[in-house]
């Protein structure tokens, strides 16, 4: 992620204005939100268990029909179940590993940013060098070399590789903000530096911070969804929509909706994070700000 | 410019130095011993196993295994592949080329579409031409690179047998046919693979280049170029472009690792014999050593990508170049 | 006499914002002769720097030159020609010297690289042809070893030398006008006056006009020959400038001259104008000048005041030139009262 300037303080009316007028606002949000309400009321939209094997000698390996609007596996499990329920895999999944990230990488970029010095430093140091090392090669080796890790672990596994870039950006936030009068004044006044974090600070971080969160989603999403296609991630019988492709790549060719609609449900879902995520981003940029204020200089529309 | 050049190498050098100990942590820190596994047949009695482990230098103190690692590493002897029963090296060798060649052609072809896109949103921001172009361009950033490698690998290669479905080159006629022939073999496995991963890529470097060019594009130099009789469309193809040019390339080096690890999902969908689908397989085999060489030898790559970026942009930036 | 070289005729540029429509330039009309140096001075927000760039048609969303505006440049009216015809004219007959030479300069093109640029588009040359025109150029703004110098970037070189450069790109094709927007603002006092010299001279060598923008009336006293004053959008004054420096009518004028620091005067406070100028959203009724002038009277509250002739080619937008009695009962400016009330 480029560094990014100090955050300016943007009116808040003026953000609902454009966020309203973005188009891509709304589509992520309503996209996502229906996404979401699948997931949390999976059990009553699935026409079948997606674990049952409704009938392995005749059922199997169906393609789509009106009986099942995806067509079966070879297991003869319903797949438009399986894919209902693999939304909740694959939400709570990214949910969990983003809160997680973002809680920790923004403690440990105001720790850093706000007490400067060596312990910046070391922690920075970590964080470059960490970050330096291709995510999905790390996450394949630690899967690999522990054989059978549980959803839980993966949560977390995949929560450690993605705070680096929240620390980050909180710290540079931090930064910007520590040195400021009014912090000046808050200390002299004995306001204990917790205090200061929160009340000062964080508030600053918001606006990037919603905008990373949500990218970050798509991100997970996309990378759970790959290691379960390698195997690695989450294992059948659980359908989660990479294991799904992994279980019908051997037949590509043959048992094409088991590729097709997974994958277009990880489109939908990962486009809609990403439409929402540079909506926030744009409508929190100060610079469209600035550009409509209305300077008399040479300028641009919008 | 000489400092500058001597402290990135020197932070790059530390990364290797990281990664090095990192994977030789990981690999012990996990359950059992790398060799256990490999000898899990049961008629392997606990004499052998020593052996082998002896022979592996795994019964001498952590610190110790930790400093031949190192020196090994260094000496460029990364093992022996359990697999290939070979050494690791020659393995790797092997496929690091192929590696190089799919994600070279791509990381091209990613970057004159990515390029051109980008200017041609920025041409007129907020545009007609830029609010569909950045929707096309949305899609492609979240679509899983599996699945359309799969979706094409279907497409093209099964529906419509345009092209072969995997692998380098044709397995039964490649070694009969003529030079030519050959050749024209190679490229028709090429095709799919590097065209899938370069569209994917290019998504991002649009979005990054239409980034670059809007932020210069209220440049003061850019109303002097208006100013001076050029057109809006020749100022930003000629002055914003070339200053937006600067962080593009940083982002060349930047997408290597991305390539690196990207090219994971394709090769093994196309099936193309190089470093992602040798690790991969190595994993499935429980062959550690190949598997830490594998991941030690890529990010070392992606170090170097870093590394040789910067050194670009300090060079092509008159700015630092001459400081 | 021969028509004037550029003349301005009922300018309007407004600016459409989220806070409401800014009528930065509101009626604006002069001219400038050929071989004249005009100066246009007022202080920031008076839309001096938006005339200028109206003029080039430099003006973009949100900002738009309204209709019934003209501005007739040798006969032809610009705001009727086609963005081509627009671009054969910018750089080529009428060349433009921004205020800020740090960023006026593209960094990642060598100085010799832009000012050639302005030769092969409008002149047609070769590379190499415009690459000796160029250290032609740059010797006649006086850059020593301009051959070496050509090859350099903008961030090798100092403020003033980028000043030169810039003053070089414009006089290229030998423009009939260059337009020069505070050139000397951002640079030191020492080399505001090189600066100025060369452009005086330059332009008295070639012959041309230049319309100089400023807030500096010190400048405008060294080099120009008739000087325009605005204020809040508007001309207020206009005279040569003698004229105006011996009999300035506009209490605005006067205010400007007052607060001018002068050698050999008495050490006392420098006059300044209380209050600020109003926001070019909300111009006020009547005169705009009124809640900061101490002449003001109640005709002033109601009666936007016209460009009354004083003669001899002086003009003020004043109602003191049909009732020049009231000079004699200056009072506080009501912004003053308002501001010790306040205190």
């Amino acid at each position: 992620m480029a560094s990014a300037p100090p955050s300016i303080r943007v009116p808040a009316s003026s953000v609902r204005q454009r966020l309203r007028s973005d188009s891509r606002f709304w589509i992520g949000l309503s996209t996502l939100g229906i996404i979401i309400l699948i997931a949390l009321f999976a059990r009553f939209l699935a026409p079948y268990d997606p674990n049952a094997q409704l009938d392995i000698s005749s059922l199997h390996s169906q393609a789509p029909s009106l009986a099942h609007p995806m067509g079966t596996d070879t297991f003869s499990r319903d797949v438009l179940s399986r894919l209902i329920y693999g939304a909740q895999i694959s939400l709570t999944i990214s949910l969990a590993a983003v809160a997680i990230a973002m809680t920790f990488g923004t403690l440990v970029g105001a720790v850093a940013g706000y007490l400067g010095g060596v312990i910046d430093a070391i922690l920075m140091r970590l964080v470059d060098a960490a970050s330096s090392i291709p995510t999905l090669l790390l996450l394949i080796v630690v899967i690999a070399l522990w054989d059978e890790i549980g959803v839980v672990f993966l949560t977390l596994l995949i929560a450690g590789v993605a705070w680096f870039t929240v620390s980050r950006l909180v710290r540079a936030e931090t930064l910007a903000v520590r040195d400021a009068d009014f912090i000046v004044a808050a200390r002299a006044l004995g306001m204990p530096s917790w205090r200061i974090l929160a009340r000062h600070v964080l508030p600053n971080v918001v606006g990037p911070a919603i905008v990373a969160a949500t990218l970050a989603i798509g991100n997970v999403i996309l990378l759970e969804a790959g290691l379960s296609y390698l195997g690695i991630g989450v294992r059948p019988p659980t359908a989660s929509w990479g294991s799904i492709i992994q279980e019908g790549a051997e037949r590509v060719s043959d048992l094409w909706w088991l590729t097709l609609f997974p994958g277009l449900a990880i489109l939908v879902t990962v486009f809609a994070c990403n439409a929402l995520g540079d909506a926030l981003r744009d409508a929190l940029d100060p610079r469209q700000l600035l550009a409509s204020l209305g300077d008399e200089t040479v300028q641009h529309t919008r | 410019m000489r400092r500058y050049l001597a402290a990135r190498l020197l932070q790059a050098l530390g990364v290797v130095v990281f990664v090095t100990t990192l994977s030789f942590v990981v690999v012990h820190l996990a359950p059992g011993d790398p060799i256990s596994a490999a000898l899990q047949n049961p008629n392997v009695t606990e004499e052998v196993r020593q052996q082998w482990r002896a022979s592996y230098g795994l019964d001498k103190p952590i610190a110790e295994q930790y400093v031949l690692w190192l020196s090994n590493v260094a000496r460029g002897k990364l093992g022996f592949s359990i697999t290939h029963r070979r050494p690791v090296g020659d393995v790797l060798a092997m496929a690091l080329p192929r590696t190089l060649l799919l994600c070279g052609l791509a990381l091209l072809l990613s970057f004159v579409i990515g390029i051109g896109i980008g200017l041609l949103q920025a041409e007129r921001p907020h545009g007609p031409r830029d609010r569909w172009l950045g929707r096309v361009l949305l899609v492609l950033y979240s679509v899983p690179d599996f699945w359309l490698a799969l979706l094409a690998l279907l497409l093209f290669a099964y529906r419509f047998p345009l092209f072969p479905p995997g692998g380098m080159t044709d397995p039964v006629t490649y070694p009969y046919l003529s030079n030519g022939e050959q050749f024209v073999d190679r490229v028709k496995h090429l095709v799919l693979p590097v065209v899938t991963l370069a569209l994917l890529s290019s998504a991002g470097v649009a979005r990054f280049q239409r980034a670059a060019l809007l932020a210069v594009l209220p440049s003061d130099w850019m109303r002097t170029a208006i100013a001076k009789g050029l057109s809006w469309r020749t100022a930003v193809r000629r002055h914003a472009f070339r200053n937006a040019l600067l962080p593009t390339i940083t982002l060349f080096g930047l997408s290597l690792p991305v390539f690196a690890s990207g090219a994971i999902f394709i090769e093994k969908v196309f099936t193309w014999p190089g470093m992602g689908l040798l690790t991969v397989n190595a994993i499935a085999a429980r062959d550690y050593p190949l598997v830490t060489a594998g991941v030690l030898v890529m990010s070392v790559i992606v170090v170097t990508g870093a590394l040789l970026a910067d050194i670009a942009v300090a060079a092509a930036d008159p700015r630092i170049r001459l400081s | 006499m021969t028509s004037p070289l550029l003349e301005l005729d009922n300018l309007h540029t407004f600016f459409y914002t989220d806070t409401g429509v800014a009528r930065a330039v509101d009626g604006v009309s002069f001219h400038v002769g050929a071989g004249e140096t005009v100066g246009v001075v007022g202080e920031s927000g008076c839309g001096k720097s938006v005339t200028a760039l109206s003029i080039l048609r430099l003006i973009r969303a949100p900002g738009r030159v309204e209709q019934g505006s003209a501005i007739r440049f040798e006969g032809k009216d610009l705001l009727g020609l086609s963005e081509r015809e627009m671009q054969r004219i910018r750089g080529n007959r009428i060349a433009m010297v921004f205020q800020e030479p740090m960023t006026a300069l593209n960094p990642v093109f060598t100085v010799g690289d832009q000012i050639a640029e302005v030769a092969r588009i409008h002149a047609n040359m070769s590379k190499k042809d415009a690459a000796v025109k160029a250290v032609e150029m740059l010797r006649l703004v006086g850059i020593p070893a301009p051959e070496q110098r050509a090859t350099e970037y903008p961030h090798q070189l100092s403020g003033g030398m980028r000043q030169r450069v810039v003053i070089a790109m414009a006089l290229v094709m030998n423009p009939a006008l260059v337009i020069a927007d505070e050139p000397t603002t951002a640079l030191d006092v020492t080399i505001q006056a090189q600066i100025l010299e060369l452009l005086a001279d330059l332009t008295k060598r070639l012959g041309t006009s230049i319309l100089l923008i400023t807030h500096d009336l010190g400048v405008v006293a060294e080099n120009c020959s008739r000087v325009i004053v605005m204020y809040a959008g508007e001309v207020v004054e206009e005279a040569a400038t003698v004229d105006l420096f011996a009999r300035a009518h506009h209490p605005y004028t006067e205010g400007l001259l007052g607060a001018m620091p002068r050698v050999g005067g008495t050490a006392e406070r420098l006059a300044t104008i209380p209050g600020t100028v109003p926001p070019p959203t909300n111009w006020p009724d009547g005169c705009r000048f009124r809640e900061r002038c101490m002449y003001a009277w109640e005709r002033c509250a109601t009666e936007h005041p016209p460009l009354y002739q004083i003669g001899g080619g002086h003009t003020s937008r004043c109602h003191l030139a049909v009732e020049p009695e009231r000079r004699a009962h200056p009072h506080t400016p009501i912004a003053a009262a308002i501001g010790a009330s306040a205190a």
